[in-house]
């Protein structure tokens, strides 16, 4: 077993007094695709956040390339090659196309992505660079919300809920673009209610349940059974 | 021909309320922060500024180059050590921090100071003129002050959409988060924004202070001015901060010609009469 990139050892997350997540540990290894799925409320969200440093929680309590980072903010966290495809996209509305696609580069952190490599991946974006992110249909602004992430050329890229209110076609059509991210270097962690799409991308699993990991292993290895009874915790 | 030289030197006041209301607006628009403290920093500027020409003696015009690093400085520090940590999701705090901010600088001007009138002496420019045809003579100060303040809006304009450190504004007035998460320290971006709208200030504090008598009370009134002109030029474009400016100094200069106590008065009534008909001002923010 190679060295996990990404290590989250006994993690507890808190808003105010309520508790969100409880003792959750999870390994991502260099170019893996993991997948975290659960019911609305479960975690899974906060579980990204923690790791994006959205949220700030214990320092050892998360270890990415085997340093603990679990106290760093958000902007020291991304640097470090960790970068979020925030739930709802949340693009900047005042910034154009290509703008938002700049400025997830700021840092100018070195790798494969560059504009070009990111219109390439996503060839509608092309056309509309120099449009208002807000005038792009659904899945074009998940496009540009994912090529936002990785103008920081991440080693990590978290995904949450890429396919949130977008067609089924629209979703497979995001969803096959995964695999030349990975072929890049780049380890994923796919956070999704929609499981279907996430156990296909996926090779391991975590399943959380009101902020416990109630079921984890390699996809292949789960039925759908006790996918499902750890799902909706029958 | 009088009333055309009364709008025209409106108009060329109205550069320097531009200014005022430049800095404020980017704080605003930057950060949701209002700054009570604003006009109050615009004559330290003043200050700083006379002992600038009292110690090195240079000319008002050229100490700029001094003042305008003092207080970007000041302005970096300030939104560091202070008003960052009064942001949140409360209005309040930064509203009430930036008061007794303001508070404490007219005291501190006052006690070092006095209350006594000061001026920056700018030497012959203040009188020279010329002839704009018809009668009309125009002052090279107020000419040099408008032009400097359509300089000042038009470099706001270009470094907010044009530069990378203007996207990191947008962006950060967009979504604080997700800006975070781009990799931008807000902290540093908004002590960034406050240095730059100090460093206007400082432009505008000396123009003022040549224009007119100053003393340590005379800030409040010059951010109500700043507020005015915000209002009127609405949110949108850095433009409108020029276009509040104009109109709100060619109403006091109408007002001051009908009778010279009605200035402010014509003012307030021009400012008001814009909040009822057009409250989102003349350039408003284009909802995304």
């Amino acid at each position: 077993m190679p060295e996990p990139l990404l290590a989250v050892r006994a993690l507890d997350a808190f808003y105010g007094d309520f508790q969100a997540l409880f003792g959750v540990s999870l390994e991502v290894a260099p170019g893996e695709v993991v997948a975290v799925i659960g019911a609305n409320g479960a975690g899974k969200s906060t579980l990204l956040k923690c790791i994006a440093g959205a949220m700030r929680s214990r320092r050892d309590a998360i270890l990415f390339a085997g340093s603990p980072i679990g106290d760093e903010p958000a902007h020291a966290v991304v640097a470090r090659g960790i970068a979020l495809v925030p739930e709802g996209r949340r693009l900047f509305p005042s910034l154009s196309v290509e703008e938002n696609l700049v400025i997830g580069g700021q840092l100018g952190r070195p790798g494969p992505w560059t504009l070009r490599r990111i219109y390439e991946l996503f060839p509608a974006l092309a056309e509309r660079r120099h449009a208002p992110s807000t005038s792009l249909s659904g899945g074009q602004q998940q496009m540009v919300a994912i090529g936002r992430a990785l103008m920081s050329n991440p080693k990590l890229l978290l995904c949450d809920e890429i396919s949130l209110g977008l067609a089924p076609i629209v979703v497979r059509e995001v969803y096959a673009r995964l695999p030349s991210i990975v072929a890049e270097g780049s380890s994923l962690i796919v956070v999704e209610q929609d499981i279907v799409q996430a156990l296909k991308a996926a090779k391991h699993v975590y399943c959380l349940q009101e902020g416990r990991v109630a079921l984890t292993g390699p996809t292949a290895s789960l039925t759908r059974e006790a996918i499902s009874a750890a799902y909706f915790g029958a | 021909m009088e009333w055309i030289n009364i709008i025209v030197q409106g108009v060329l006041i109205g550069g320097l309320y531009a200014m005022f209301a430049a800095g404020l607006a980017l704080i605003f628009g930057v950060m949701r922060l209002v700054n009570i403290a604003h006009g109050d920093l615009i004559v330290l500027a003043a200050y700083i500024a006379l002992m600038t020409t009292e110690t090195l003696g240079l000319n008002p015009l050229v100490a700029i180059i001094v003042v305008v690093p003092i207080m970007a400085a000041i302005g970096y520090l300030l939104q560091r050590a202070l008003l960052n940590r009064t942001l949140g999701d409360d209005v309040l705090p930064p509203l009430l921090v930036t008061f007794g901010l303001s508070v404490i600088i007219q005291n501190a001007l006052l006690e070092l100071f006095t209350a006594d009138s000061r001026r920056l002496n700018a030497g012959a420019i203040e009188v020279a003129t010329v002839p704009l045809g018809a009668g009309v003579w125009i002052g090279i100060l107020p000419l040099l002050q408008f032009a400097v303040a359509v300089a000042v809006i038009a470099g706001l304009q270009v470094l907010f959409y044009r530069t990378a450190l203007g996207r990191a504004f947008r962006a950060t007035s967009d979504d604080q988060a997700v800006a975070q998460l781009m990799g931008l320290d807000n902290r540093h971006v908004f002590a960034l924004a406050m240095a730059l709208s100090l460093a206007v200030i400082a432009v505008a504090g000396i123009f003022l202070a040549v224009r007119t008598n100053f003393d340590p009370a005379i800030g409040p009134a010059r951010l109500i001015f700043g507020f005015e002109a915000v209002i009127i030029g609405g949110l949108g474009s850095m433009w409108g901060t020029l276009a509040g400016g104009i109109v709100l100094g060619v109403a006091q200069a109408i007002g001051a010609q009908i009778d010279p106590g009605w200035q402010v008065l014509a003012g307030h009534l021009a400012f008001l009469l814009i909040l009822a008909v057009r409250p989102e001002g003349l350039f408003p923010k284009v909802q995304g």
